[in-house]
């Protein structure tokens, strides 16, 4: 096997060996019903992570994310308000995202800052604003909510497709043509791999910059409309956090942190055992919730040990 | 013959260097054309701007008779200008594929067809009698294939300047020879050439003509044939050579000082086979060898930068214990390691904070150095060495090869080391560095201080040895007393043990 698969095999390996540890533990744990509520219960941090994936693969990182999601459910709350309809007040959010993802790029590559601070930059004018328009939960009522959380497609078994697991799905699949078969795609791993070998061997580096953070604004903004559609609501503090758990999906995923290596499906399986072992500790019951936490962080030690090994097959071989 | 690329006037300023001063250079098709000069003569700065890396301040460029305005990389390719560098300048984590379709990517509605991709890339390689598999990342590969890669890449069905920095720098012999191979053919499909390299002999073996820049300044340019050696070198000069080839008189008694330092069995499992070596107060001792004959792993077995898992070494009488590099360093050794700018200088941090570097760690870092300390330091060694720097304060990475190997051994002896341990001191340097470096080598011996000097020119080491250790398969076959090194015996050591 080509040994760019190793990764999305190691996690899709783990993914698969926690699941069976649930069936074996718990009855009724192997089932469609769980794998449909895993879906539908991380959809939203998932697409978000797909975004992101795109920023790690690139070497960068965006810190935005999770206030994005909130700042998207909060507008999106308020617009309900005054009657706008959540499909039309969610697009508007998708290009809120895109040109906000944007600006983000153009400043970094622009100003030559680094993208942490850059993006923690913007985790914070986002987060504010969220404060700035309410304080408070704020319901979405709109009748197309309700439609919306109905929609599934039955699974084999008792388990449903939800219409959160659907949109995810299909942002994932979008992604990965994207990714794998694009020249922006390919560019994106060139700028990780080697941002300088990259920019002799021709590829445009603002264009590409200020795309791959508009992609990552997009899909955080995507994941922000699919949770205020999810909770019907918009609260200020919703996605607090959540940028760090859309890396830890990346990063379980098998994409390095240092960029270039790593494939956009990875993160659906990372953000899938993240969720995992949530469900995990939620039919164990007696386990206090912070295990999900620490067995999360556990995971990730392991996988970026694991990582580490894989890079050096990647080093340039001795010439001496 | 018509020039196929003609430069016309062409001048470059950055601040406070004028880097280009109306040069004229011109390249006919058909023709390897070498490009030679001292390290800041202003090679890279005219390359750079034939391939669309950096505007010109004024001046043309001519393709083909018409001119034209070269405005990024990109355009330079697009007009059928390719360019291959020292360091391969593809992305190490993908595949070869992806490497030589980068940015040409064949499109089926919209989306690439990797099948097609595949197809090219291997078209693309076949050209140039390379057989690989394309799918394995770039990375895997020896430096060597990724040279042929990175020329594959350049080379397009319309290309007719091809660009080739320094291309043999890291490649022994035999890869060279099959560089030359493809350059030779390509020379017969019309391309025009421009060859950049230190080595001489291969621009006598390879180009048709040569133009020689110093300090900003074409100084000469001309048939290779009607160019000898010392002259084309006079010319990069500019100042009537020194031979350096000429053993340097050793200082008497060299060999009767104490031993510093002696390894016993030191070795490492699939790296270096276990070997003894000593060193004595105010020796030089060279590692000779051929590419990959274990030259640099001795030097880092010593200095603890690898590990070994046999033996021991003894410096200055005591047991090392922990082969570290900070051990290393806190009994009186210092390293500077062959690959500059991977393993050595720290290019963003100012020339005071390279040298400093070493020092401190040595100190620790519960003593800091004063900023005037420092200051006075640095500019001490500055003045010591040459270095060819405004101030100690600027960035390392935007000095010369030769002056940031002079930075290095700056930090190396900052610390006052009483073993000093070089691998390559000269590489990727020209000329006049490399003199420089040669004499500062013998000037430090004769200070008393042991040195370990690690090289693959057999002239350097036979200028600065005062004893040699054969390497070869990484393992020690011989060592070559002060009275008996010559390049016959040298050569001979290496041959005998082929057996």
């Amino acid at each position: 096997m080509n040994e760019k698969y190793l990764p999305l095999a190691a996690t899709i390996a783990v993914f698969l060996a926690l699941f069976l540890i649930g069936g074996f533990l718990y009855k009724n744990f192997l089932s469609t019903l769980v794998l449909g509520d895993i879906l539908a219960d991380n959809a939203f941090i998932i697409i978000a992570a797909i975004g992101t994936t795109f920023v790690i693969l690139s070497g960068g990182i965006d810190l935005s994310i999770g206030s994005m999601i909130g700042f998207v459910g909060v507008v999106m709350a308020n617009l309900d308000v005054v009657g706008w309809h959540p499909l039309i007040s969610g697009g508007l959010m998708l290009g809120f995202g895109l040109l906000f993802g944007a600006l983000q790029g153009l400043i970094i590559d622009f100003c030559e800052i680094q993208p942490f601070i850059v993006t923690l930059a913007g985790l914070f004018l986002l987060r504010g604003s969220c404060f700035m328009v309410n304080l408070d939960s704020v319901p979405i009522r709109h009748p197309f909510v309700a439609w919306f959380a109905g929609l599934s497609i039955p699974l084999p078994g008792e388990g449903e497709l939800r219409s959160s697991a659907i949109v995810m799905l299909v942002a994932l699949a979008v992604a990965i043509v994207i990714a794998h078969f694009t020249r922006f795609g390919a560019n994106v791993y060139a700028i990780g791999g080697d941002r300088v070998s990259a920019a002799l061997m021709g590829v445009p580096m603002r264009r590409t910059t200020v795309a791959i953070y508009a992609l990552g604004g997009v899909y955080s903004a995507l994941g922000g409309v699919i949770y205020a559609l999810y909770t019907s609501s918009g609260y200020p503090l919703a996605g607090t956090g959540n940028e760090l758990t859309a890396i830890a999906s990346v990063v379980l995923g098998g994409t390095l942190l240092t960029g270039g290596v790593g494939m956009v499906a990875g993160t659906l399986f990372g953000g899938m055992i993240l969720g995992l072992i949530a469900t995990l500790i939620d039919f164990n019951g007696s386990l206090n919730g912070a295990w999900i936490m620490i067995s999360g962080g556990i995971l990730l030690f392991l996988f970026i040990v694991m990582q580490r090994s894989l890079v050096g097959s990647f080093k340039l071989r001795d010439t001496t | 013959m018509t020039a196929r690329i003609e430069m016309i006037g062409v001048s470059k300023e950055f601040p406070a260097v004028r880097a280009l001063e109306r040069v004229n250079f011109r390249v006919a098709s058909g023709e390897v054309h070498a490009l030679m000069g001292e390290n800041g003569a202003g090679k890279s700065t005219l390359i750079k701007i034939m391939t669309g890396a950096l505007g010109s301040d004024e001046g043309e460029i001519r393709l083909d008779g018409r001119p034209v305005e070269i405005s990024s990389p990109g355009h330079a390719r697009a007009l059928g200008i390719g360019a291959v560098y020292q360091e391969v300048n593809l992305v190490p984590t993908m595949s070869v594929t992806k490497n030589l379709t980068l940015g040409r990517q064949p499109r089926r509605f919209g989306l690439i067809s990797w099948r097609e991709a595949r197809d090219r890339a291997c078209e693309k390689l076949e050209r140039l009698k390379v057989d690989i598999d394309v799918e394995r990342p770039l990375g895997s590969y020896s430096v060597a294939v990724q040279q042929l890669i990175a020329i594959a890449r350049a080379l397009e069905d319309d290309t007719r300047v091809l660009v080739l920095d320094e291309p043999t720098a890291s490649l022994d012999a035999n890869e060279t020879e099959l560089l030359f191979q493809v350059v030779r053919d390509l020379k017969h499909r019309g391309l025009a050439i421009v060859f950049i390299t230190h080595f001489i002999d291969q621009v006598y073996e390879i180009s048709d003509r040569i133009s020689v820049l110093r300090n900003g300044r074409l100084v000469g340019a001309g048939a290779t044939a009607d160019l000898p050696r010392l002259k084309l070198i006079s010319l990069m000069l500019g100042r009537e050579l020194k031979r350096t080839e000429e053993r340097l008189a050793a200082a008497p008694g060299a060999s009767e000082g104490p031993v510093v330092l002696s390894a016993e069995g030191l070795g490492k499992r699939r790296t270096m086979a276990p070997f003894d070596l000593s060193l004595r107060a105010g020796e030089v001792v060279g590692l000779s060898g051929l590419l990959g004959s274990g030259r640099t792993e001795v030097a880092k077995l010593i200095f603890g930068a690898t590990r070994p898992d046999s033996g021991h070494l003894e410096v200055s009488g005591e047991r090392m214990t922990a082969h570290s590099p900070r051990q290393s360093l806190r009994r009186g050794m210092a390293f500077c390691p062959e690959d500059r700018k991977a393993e050595g200088i720290l290019a963003e941090l100012t020339v005071r904070e390279n040298i400093i570097l070493a020092l401190q760690t040595k100190m620790g870092w519960l003593r800091l150095l004063r900023q005037n300390e420092q200051e006075k330091l640095a500019e001490e060694m500055i003045r010591a060495l040459g270095i060819a720097t405004p101030d100690a304060d600027k960035p390392v990475g935007q000095l010369s090869g030769g002056n940031q190997q002079k930075v290095m051994l700056a930090r190396a002896l900052v610390s006052d080391p009483r073993i000093l341990i070089l691998d390559e001191p000269t590489r990727g340097i020209d000329v006049g560095a490399h003199a420089e470096i040669v004499s500062l080598i013998r000037k430090l011996s004769a200070e008393g201080l042991a040195l370990l000097v690690a090289s693959s020119e057999l002239d350097e080491l036979i200028a600065v040895s005062d004893r040699i250790a054969v390497l070869r398969d990484r393992r020690k076959v011989g060592e070559i007393a002060r009275n008996d090194i010559t390049r016959e015996n040298i050569i001979g050591t290496i041959a005998s043990a082929r057996s």
